[in-house]
């Protein structure tokens, strides 16, 4: 299952609604105002880190780039449009709108 | 051949009457189980909020929709869940929920069948399509 989440940590709990039911093979991308829970230092950090424990995560580059994300939770992988696609392509999706 | 039956989850995670969500997600169930779909529907998050019993929108001035989740089951909608814990958290238990039909052999009312996240999540991992709203 691959697994998106497009709201800031911050202001909406869908990062850790949608933690709750993460596999262990399952993807996380985080997009939109959902990058902002790949940055390094925030009260989410514990959480990101723990899901890096058990799942793949990835962090849109347009997104991030737009919103001057620079400094990721290290084992975040970052994905451009077209490696966006591929995952789709590989996996069920399940938005956490 | 004989095509393989889709099997289609919609997952409403969104509180009932403050945004369109619940209720636009309703109609596209009601259309998707006019087709020959395995269709199952979970209820989680401030989704659970839907599912209470009661709901009276006469002085907001809209419809509501209770009276259609009350008949999801005439509408071949049978797989109805609700997550267990997004319940919990919100003070709800199971004599707070509406029903959703009646049993086709005792008559007896249906609610929504209450469950676990990890039985979701297994049954999203079977899903050929998942629609959230």
């Amino acid at each position: 299952m691959l697994h998106t989440v497009n709201k800031s940590p911050f202001q909406n709990t869908s990062l850790a609604d949608c933690a709750r039911l993460l596999r262990d093979d399952d993807v996380l991308l985080l997009l939109e105002d959902g990058v902002f829970a790949a940055q390094t230092g925030t009260q989410h950090t514990a959480l990101v880190e723990s899901l890096l424990q058990r799942v793949k995560v990835y962090a849109l580059q347009a997104d991030l780039k737009a919103r001057a994300v620079t400094r990721l939770i290290p084992g975040i992988e970052t994905t451009d449009y077209a490696g966006f696609v591929e995952l789709v392509e590989k996996h069920r999706v399940h938005s956490w709108l | 051949m004989a095509e393989e039956i889709k099997k289609i989850m919609f997952t409403v995670r969104k509180a009932p009457h403050g945004s369109i969500y619940v209720y636009e997600g309703l109609e596209v169930k009601l259309i998707m189980a006019a087709y020959d779909a395995d269709i199952s529907v979970v209820f989680l998050d401030d989704g659970v909020f839907a599912l209470k019993k009661g709901q009276d929108t006469k002085e907001l001035g809209i419809k509501g929709f209770a009276a259609t989740y009350g008949a999801l089951m005439d509408y071949e909608i049978q797989k109805v869940y609700v997550d267990r814990h997004s319940m919990e958290v919100r003070g709800m238990t199971e004599e707070d929920l509406l029903v959703i039909g009646e049993d086709e052999e005792t008559e007896e009312p249906v609610t929504p069948q209450v469950i676990d996240a990890q039985e979701i999540a297994a049954m999203m991992a079977e899903q050929h399509n998942i629609l959230s709203f």
